[in-house]
């Protein structure tokens, strides 16, 4: 077997744990997750709501609310952005690192003209004169196919489209041409035939302007089709993570393999029941002892009650956080 | 025919918007619903996909006569539904429920599960006892899979999938032969989703229930319905089985819409031909001239700028309405 090269680190998360204090008591959104990004490379992160998967990167890029308490390590470019000073987490925020949020109407200013919004971006993290912004803005525009871009510059968010309105938002996330781009559900507003637009541009960027770019979604598809690499949450934690092909053809956790059993498919004659998960996601504030996932489990047993599995390397090269061998996983 | 619940002739509902322009703004009809054509037999599952705007949960809702419609008829097993008096609306309503999405808004969080799901038996069986109704408050809600002894429980108390478990145990109390469900899923985590999405095909099963699912899901509709429509910009653009749609798609809108579907499989997903549509739907205040789907199709001619197709047939209940559908 060839050994594939191993890219470089660009984002290397360690033991991240966020918990948010409410006066019920604490959360525990992100529990002990530690993955790593290589240059160029696609990651998925696939789970749930309430999984920890838009936590993780919102802790990261200290975005969290203000109850939200953070630990452990997330190192960007030699510096750990837990620990930095807010100023230079400022100026490695939309420079180094940038985010395309789910819903752009939201994460646009209303009131603003989409030019400015852009420029923006350009006269506050690189110092550039007004006129050398608006060039810059306007072929970033262009380069994310937006329809007449002279036009939209002067246009407020709500006169665009759902589907326009996030290429605005990828727009702005390239334009300091950051090394990482996070994407938190970049198309889950938009409609299907929209969607299949906008991850088009996605794998466009991913292959012509070799970022780094992880991919939170809670859509199957749509990693299927983009990431190198898929990372499973479940309640805060890492289950299960590999190669794509891995995660999709060979999945050794019970959750992976359910999740993928209980999608429905397009070429499904609907003759049988589609297979389910029993039960729900366990109550962040009440996480039970050992496994977050034995009692929705059909192969848990006692050790599965008493002790919390760590993530440790799978048969499929990746890393599970299951004690039983893969073969013996009932889906 | 005799087991035939609904049909629906050439319906159209259209909403007055003011828009700007003019000395006081002008008020221009936005056509929701734009002649559409569909029948459901009795036990039948009819999925209609389409992406927003597209005027499907305007359909379901004028089913239901919670939308007021412009022309065209709907008859309920024989009768006129346009023509019928209140009395008679209500004695219709009866037999026809509906599954909203959003499962927690569409609950009165001051009522408890018991009293929301018991609501149309009073509404529709006044004067029955206390004891009566709390008994058939329990079996309905084993029936949809919630336990009874929760039935003193306020909606906020529910998880995300049991709230839509509460909604469609309301809608099946009064044992209807339609329920009108408009993305009963589409809230909900993949892992609840099939559990919702099995409860309610055993349900129709069991309950000889017809049901019209609106979803803009189509791998969820292709699961559970026999018959698919696939509706853009208020018109039905292809109808016909689920083999019909997901195996030979004819119009040029049902092949992107299926393209454009991600696929759970790396392999197929990477290879797979995609059919990118450009642009955004046109608004359905004002929409193209002749065909709607044209401004976004590849197929489009003259011919389609100037004349509206209409269903042709391309097997026995499959129909496509498409100039082009043959090439």
């Amino acid at each position: 077997m060839l050994l594939e090269p191993i890219p470089e680190t660009v984002l290397d998360v360690r033991n991240l744990n966020v918990r948010f204090s409410t006066p019920d008591g604490d959360v525990h959104a992100v529990s002990d997750v530690s993955f790593s990004l290589g240059k160029g490379e696609c990651l998925g992160i696939v789970g749930e709501s309430g999984s920890g998967k838009s936590q993780t990167f919102l802790a990261a890029l200290g975005l969290l609310a203000e109850n939200g308490l953070t630990s452990g390590q997330v190192i960007l470019d030699g510096s750990d952005m837990l620990a930095i000073s807010e100023e230079k987490l400022t100026a490695i925020r939309g420079n180094k690192i940038s985010m395309v949020f789910q819903d752009p109407m939201t994460s646009l200013t209303p009131h603003m003209r989409i030019g400015r919004q852009l420029t923006e971006v350009l006269t506050q993290h690189l110092n550039v004169s007004e006129a050398e912004a608006r060039d810059r803005a306007l072929t970033m525009l262009k380069r994310v196919h937006m329809p007449e871009p002279e036009k939209r510059f002067s246009m407020y968010p709500h006169e665009l489209s759902g589907g326009m309105r996030q290429r605005v938002m990828i727009a702005m996330a390239l334009l300091c041409s950051p090394e990482v781009v996070i994407a938190d559900e970049p198309t889950t507003a938009l409609d299907v035939t929209v969607q299949a637009q906008i991850l088009d541009l996605i794998r466009d960027i991913k292959e012509s302007a070799r970022k780094s770019i992880v991919l939170i979604t809670h859509d199957l598809g749509v990693v299927a089709g983009l990431a190198d690499r898929v990372a499973v949450m479940y309640a805060g934690r890492i289950v299960e993570e590999g190669r794509t092909q891995d995660i999709f053809y060979r999945p050794t956790h019970p959750y992976t393999r359910g999740l993928l059993a209980c999608m429905p498919r397009l070429n499904d004659d609907g003759a049988q029941p589609l297979t389910t998960i029993p039960g729900q996601p366990p109550d962040l504030q009440k996480l039970p002892p050992g496994c977050v996932f034995r009692a929705r489990c059909a192969n848990a047993f006692e050790r599965c009650i008493s002790e919390n599995p760590k993530l440790t390397p799978a048969a499929h090269g990746g890393r599970k956080a299951c004690f039983l061998a893969s073969e013996a996983v009932n889906p | 025919m005799t087991d035939q619940l609904l049909q629906i002739e050439d319906l159209k509902v259209h909403f007055p918007v003011r828009v700007m322009g003019g000395f006081f703004g002008t008020s221009r009809p936005l056509k929701a619903v734009d002649g559409v054509s569909v029948g459901l037999k009795s036990g039948e599952t009819l999925g209609v996909v389409g992406e927003s705007g597209c005027g499907k949960t305007t359909l379901g809702r004028a089913i239901l006569r919670l939308a007021p419609y412009t022309s065209g008829a709907v008859s309920w097993i024989g009768e006129d539904f346009a023509a019928a008096d209140k009395k008679k609306i209500q004695s219709i309503r009866r037999d026809l429920q509906i599954v909203f999405q959003d499962p927690l808004a569409s609950l009165d969080p001051r009522m408890t599960a018991g009293d929301i799901i018991a609501e149309p038996v009073r509404n529709f069986e006044p004067g029955l006892s206390k004891s009566i109704i709390v008994e058939r408050v329990r079996e309905t809600m084993e029936l949809v899979g919630l336990s009874p002894a929760m039935i003193n429980r306020y909606p906020h108390e529910f998880s995300g999938g049991q709230c839509q478990r509460i909604g469609i145990a309301r809608a099946i109390i009064l044992a209807p032969k339609l329920i009108v469900c408009d993305e009963p899923v589409s809230a909900l985590d993949v892992s609840i989703r099939a559990q919702i999405v099995n409860l309610l095909s055993s349900l129709q099963k069991r309950l000889g229930l017809a049901m019209l699912f609106i979803s803009h899901d189509l791998s969820v509709v292709g699961h559970i319905s026999q018959r698919v429509a696939v509706m853009y910009l208020g018109k039905i653009m292809e109808i016909g089985t689920r083999d019909h749609i997901f195996r030979s798609p004819r119009h040029p809108y049902t092949q992107a819409l299926l393209s454009a579907v991600p696929v759970p499989d790396p392999d197929v997903e990477r290879a797979k031909k995609r059919i990118i549509l450009l642009g955004d739907p046109p608004s359905p205040l004002d929409p193209p001239s002749g065909c709607v789907f044209r401004t976004r199709c590849a197929k489009a001619t003259d011919l389609c700028a100037k004349r509206a197709p209409s269903n042709e047939s391309v097997a026995a209940g499959h129909q496509v309405a498409c100039h082009h559908w043959k090439e």
